[in-house]
């Protein structure tokens, strides 16, 4: 296996016949990393998979926000992003959304979390989300936890090797918000905690090697020790 | 250079001061950094990029940078009142260009990069102190960026060119001459001379200052690194 | 102020195409200021005054000098002091308040020209060590703003100061005695300002007018005095590389004589 090469912005990647992928930029005949990262180049793509970093929006992504305002015809949604984010009533209530009926602060008030989906962005306005497809909705049971979105794809592992590996180990449901909350719901707390330890032990190691092997034991151990 | 000027605190003219720097000091922060060089203690956190307020300061096309640099009231010898001082203004302005260059702002339409500057105890050299860690902290905050940017102070004391003056130095140096650079790219972004210098002096301490920054700059490299390092020999 | 900054970018491109091929819009050589004039003794009631156009920024500077105490670490030295205001008729841009950042840089550059030639005599100025001596006040006017208002206001400065006048006045054990008739400040030296810009690809000039100033992004403001000495660097907006800037400040080596020759003549000054 090749070593993991930690880069640092403004770091001389490789020059020649490449093409810049995620967080590298071209100056002169060089490729440079632009962020904190571990150097990844596939076929002549280099990219840098940053290690930090805010989640930037992507139309598509499932995220998970916290309401923290409500309007007239929306809410405000904070989707740990440079950017706040839009849910509209007429979305949330399928267009059959009738102002003097229906109550926005009683359906979701500050501080509730919901799973959405992004269906609108671009430079110049705020995402916009919705809530209408399967999963998507208010949140009301399990917990969140946090991680960089950058670890992402290390959460999710090869083929989904990682994620499959939680959720059949830690017997929880798990919803990954590309923003970097995730959702867990087991059927006992210890089983969401036991989950979570191990989310934070990836944020922590996401770019050491034999991760995979070591969150596996973990969850043995774990597994014994809820057991008992 | 004459070798043999040995300076008041018993550095030789191009040697930099002890530097020590932290990043990951502030949990609220997006980023942060923490940076001594002698006795010069600067803490830097930084916002962002973060929706904007008030909203008409923002920028169609792309983020905007705010930089303030503050003085704490025990930084000095006199205590320093908190209201800021021209410098500052002048200091948060010209930090802020001289990081500004280095930030890919134009991936954050419509917000802000807050920089939050504390000098805790100010020995010379705070607005290059400053410009190390706030590089620090941005590239810990995983803001995109162009380069590290490294600064260190050159001057001209009793007639020697001298590298990273202390505040003694400064109250009597014929010139002071800071400088930041993104030396990857051979870009300066930031040169002030204050003081009097001769072309021929200013090529030499010009040429002292470049060096210098790029002692800064490997130490910048390896505290960055340093905190992966210590995480990937951890076992289980 | 945003749409203030916005030019076309076929002036830009126009902008730059021409320099490299050594021209400027406003047909100028790359190294030839705009047309410099000087009015002096504008303002009556200051003790000294100069109005410095370059092209159509123009800029008045004035000087007052009053009694006051010293600094506690230099008690036998008079007070020099530098402020700048860029007044809203000035420029769209400019809104009315305290100075802003670009004020204060601007007099924080002129002031750092003056002060570490040590221009004005201070030790001149005293009149009781340690407590009283006269202090000198410049205060910066940016009247119209057409890019450049560093070099401007730097020549108006010194033009100000060459031209003050105060009441002769003489010491005796440490009181101020005034007698008939003025005298000059004591001016030592000439600092003037070079300010130069480029594009990221082509030459540099000098004196941008505004339009060059928003469209080449590189900016440095160099201070020299008559003996050639570099006596204060301000890079403003940018980045340049190391031998860009040794080029900026040979090339403002060689164009500085003539704006000292344009105070020496204006105000009699013989340093």
């Amino acid at each position: 296996m090749v070593e993991r090469r930690i880069v640092l912005p403004g770091e001389l990647l490789v020059e020649g016949d490449y093409q810049p992928g995620l967080n590298v930029f071209k100056y002169g005949g060089g490729f440079y990393a632009s962020k904190i990262g571990v150097l990844s180049i596939v076929k002549q793509t280099v990219s840098v998979i940053a290690l930090h970093g805010v989640y930037e929006p992507k139309i598509g992504d499932v995220v998970i926000g916290k309401i923290i305002d409500v309007g007239t015809f929306s809410w405000t949604v904070d989707i740990k992003s440079p950017y706040t984010a839009v849910l509209n009533a007429s979305d949330y209530f399928k267009g059959r959304f009738n102002p003097v009926k229906d109550s926005l602060i009683k359906t979701l008030k500050p501080g509730d979390m919901i799973i959405a989906q992004i269906a609108d962005f671009d430079r110049t306005k705020n995402p916009v989300l919705t809530v209408q497809g399967s999963g998507l909705g208010g949140i009301t049971k399990g917990v969140i936890v946090e991680l960089s979105p950058s670890k992402i794809p290390r959460l999710i592992g090869r083929k989904g090797s990682m994620i499959n590996l939680l959720k059949k180990e830690g017997r929880c449901d798990i919803t990954i918000g590309k923003n970097g909350l995730i959702h867990i719901v087991g059927e006992k707390p210890e089983d969401e905690e036991l989950v979570a330890q191990a989310i934070r032990k990836i944020e922590k190691e996401a770019h050491t090697m034999g991760l995979t092997d070591r969150i596996m034991k973990l969850m043995r151990k774990g597994r014994e020790l809820n057991v008992n | 250079m004459s070798t043999e000027f040995i300076r008041v605190d018993g550095r030789l003219p191009d040697q930099l001061r002890p530097i020590k720097m932290v990043v990951g000091v502030l949990d609220r922060a997006d980023g942060s950094a923490y940076v001594e060089q002698g006795n010069t203690k600067v803490l830097v956190a930084v916002y962002g990029p973060r929706e904007i307020h008030p909203k008409h300061q923002a920028s169609l096309d792309s983020a905007i940078v705010r930089c303030r640099y503050h003085m704490a009231p025990f930084s000095t010898k006199e205590r320093k009142t908190p209201a800021p001082s021209r410098r500052e203004v002048e200091l948060s302005k010209v930090i802020k260009d001289a990081l500004s260059q280095a930030i890919f702002l134009e991936n954050f339409p419509r917000t802000s990069i807050d920089i939050f500057i504390e000098v805790l105890e100010a020995d010379g050299g705070t607005r290059c102190a400053s410009i190390n860690a706030c590089s620090l902290a941005l590239a810990n905050a995983g803001i995109p960026l162009r380069d590290l940017v490294s600064s260190v102070a050159v001057g001209k004391y009793k007639g020697h060119i001298v590298l990273d003056l202390n505040d003694e130095e400064d109250e009597v140096a014929e010139a002071d001459m800071p400088i930041a650079i993104m030396l990857s790219l051979n870009k300066i972004t930031l040169l002030q001379v204050n003081g009097v210098l001769t072309e021929e002096e200013f090529k030499q301490a010009f040429n002292l200052a470049v060096k210098g920054s790029m002692e800064i700059n490997r130490v910048q490299r390896e505290t960055l690194r340093s905190i992966y390092a210590s995480i990937k020999g951890e076992e289980d | 102020m945003k749409t203030f900054k916005v030019v076309s970018q076929l002036v830009r491109t126009r902008i730059v195409d021409l320099l490299n091929k050594n021209s400027r819009m406003d047909g100028r050589g790359l190294l030839d200021y705009r047309e410099i004039k000087v009015e002096k003794g504008f303002i009556s009631k200051a003790a000294g005054s100069a109005q410095v156009s370059i092209g159509s920024t123009k800029v008045l500077a004035g000087v007052k000098v009053e009694l006051g105490e010293p600094f506690p670490d230099v008690p036998d030295k008079g007070v020099l002091t530098v402020n700048a205001e860029l007044v809203p008729l000035a420029s769209p841009a400019f809104e009315p308040g305290p100075p802003d950042e670009n004020a204060v840089e601007l007099a924080r550059i002129v002031d750092r020209a003056l002060r570490e030639t040590e221009t004005v005599d201070l030790k001149m100025l005293c009149i009781e060590p340690g407590k009283k001596v006269f202090v000198v006040f410049v205060d910066i006017y940016v009247l119209d703003y057409d890019g450049n208002f560093i070099d401007a206001s730097s020549l108006a400065s010194i033009l100000a100061l060459g031209n003050a006048r105060i009441r002769k006045f003489r010491v005796e054990e440490g009181k101020l005695k005034y007698e008939d008739g003025y005298i000059p400040l004591p001016i030592r030296h000439i600092p003037v300002t070079v300010t130069l810009a480029k594009p990221d690809d082509g030459p540099f000039i000098v004196d941008p007018n505004l339009e060059e100033e928003f469209s080449l992004g590189n900016r440095i403001s160099i201070s020299i005095d008559e003996l050639g000495r570099i006596c204060g660097i301000q890079k403003l907006e940018g980045t340049l590389s190391v031998d860009e800037i040794f080029e900026a400040i040979s090339t403002a080596k060689n164009v500085a004589p003539k704006l000292i020759e344009i105070v020496k003549k204006e105000s009699g000054l013989n340093v």
